[in-house]
């Protein structure tokens, strides 16, 4: 057997959240402009808009992250698109994270006062200049909390990413485990990074979250 | 470009489908139970037990809360047995689900617990009632319904990210999925078919809960 030293194990784990964290990225990011745009066709169209929003969010929020990633791989394939895991996992994250990037934000804007709406439509601005410059500032102040945490929960479920094969972190732990038949010690440095990634943000989400109740 | 979909070919394997929901739905009750009754015992330990008691529980709900799941399980399943505790793939996913359900449950139910008046406390003080009694007929009936809504969905989250146990062999619904893929490789059709039956058992399940909740916990 080949000789694998703590230092070598951990400097490929270290290598491999690399990929987590820019799975991550990639799906906050997407997430992010399909969650707004998801939630300005909400907001101008509350009946149907909101409707089949709605219904967009159930299904992703009603079903298994994982399954929703072996859709997005098979689905993809059925097309006669040559599916990378790249593709598949930034799409699927992407799909899942604006769902809930969508809900959060409406909650957000819904918790700005009926009457900064009133007074805004009182001094004839259309909806994006509400949007643009009374409702969003005061939602986005309330958003940050719930959006940082919300992050904790999109990097852990990037780890769903390597069971179609995308090489991230807990890939990788698998392939070191199954290679130094060392799965107490990998494991528990994979949780150590994924704690490490997620920890802070975390506390800083909480941090914010006190903040904002004791100003109010 | 001509897509052919074949559910025939999935739905003709409707007992695997249905051995799989139902092991979900096993898994998720067990680990319900016992989750919740870990989540209780250490929200009272993090809200009124000793001091050493109050960090390991706290360090507890935090590593589990910004770990993956998958992780969690593979550490049971995987990274036990090297230290000598050998568990099969069910034991190890109800182990998983448990310690995961029992993390967030924590703090759901603390946070329902704190919310309890002062004068409840005292009341129930000077009724010479004891730290126990207290705890399960004063602070603990109405804690639990401040926070089911919060509990409900936190069960429907575990209950959906047991189709990760499937992964160590569990034979649950995204395994009977995997298998039904590798039998006729229809892979599109079997997770279709599989992504919808948890998205009913999903919405049945949240159903149930808010419906039993009431009845069984708290009285109304």
């Amino acid at each position: 057997m080949v000789d694998f030293p703590i230092q070598d194990i951990l400097r490929h784990l270290l290598l491999a959240a690399r990929w987590t964290i820019v799975l991550s990225l990639i799906a906050f990011a997407g997430g992010g402009l399909v969650g707004l745009a998801l939630l300005v066709a909400r907001i101008a169209r509350p009946r149907l808009g909101g409707w089949l929003v709605g219904g967009y969010v159930q299904l992703f929020q009603g079903t298994p992250l994982l399954m929703q990633l072996f859709l997005a791989y098979f689905g993809l394939g059925l097309f006669g698109i040559k599916v990378s895991a790249w593709v598949a996992a930034g799409l699927a994250l992407t799909l899942y994270s604006s769902a809930f990037l969508t809900e959060i934000w409406r909650g957000c804007i819904n918790a700005v006062p009926r009457g900064q709406w009133e007074a805004s439509a009182s001094l004839a601005l259309s909806l994006p200049e509400q949007l643009r410059w009374v409702i969003g500032p005061q939602a986005l102040r309330i958003a940050v909390p719930p959006t940082a945490g919300f992050m904790v929960q999109l990097i852990k479920g990037t780890a769903l990413a390597s069971v179609i094969g995308f090489v991230e972190l807990t890939r990788t732990g698998s392939m070191i485990a199954n290679a130094t038949f060392r799965p107490f010690l990998v494991y528990s440095l994979v949780a150590l990074m994924y704690f490490a990634l997620c920890w802070p943000l975390s506390a800083w989400s909480r941090r914010l979250e006190r903040n904002l109740n004791v100003a109010r | 470009m001509l897509i052919q979909l074949d559910f025939a070919a999935v739905l003709a394997q409707w007992p695997l489908l249905m051995r799989g929901l139902a092991w979900t739905a096993g898994l998720t009750v067990v680990a319900v139970i016992l989750g919740l009754s870990l989540g209780i015992a250490c929200a009272w330990a993090r809200s009124s037990g000793p001091r050493a008691l109050r960090w390991i529980v706290a360090g507890y709900v935090e590593l589990i809360r910004n770990t993956p799941f998958i992780i969690q399980l593979f550490f049971v399943f995987f990274g036990l047995p090297a230290i000598g505790v050998k568990l099969t793939a069910e034991w190890a996913s109800i182990i998983a689900m448990t310690l995961n359900l029992g993390a967030y449950s924590t703090e759901i139910v603390r946070a329902g617990i704190e919310a309890t008046p002062r004068g409840q406390l005292e009341a129930a003080a000077s009724l010479a009632l004891t730290p126990l009694q207290t705890f399960t007929r004063v602070v603990m009936p109405p804690a639990l319904k401040r926070v089911w809504p919060a509990t409900v969905s936190q069960i429907v989250i575990v209950m959906l990210g047991s189709a990760v146990c499937g992964q160590i062999a569990t034979e649950e619904l995204s395994h009977a999925a995997n298998l039904i893929h590798s039998r006729n490789f229809r892979a599109f059709e079997a997770y279709i078919v599989a992504t919808l039956m948890y998205l009913a058992f999903a919405i049945m399940l949240r159903q149930l809960l808010n419906w039993l909740g009431p009845r069984l916990l708290f009285g109304r």
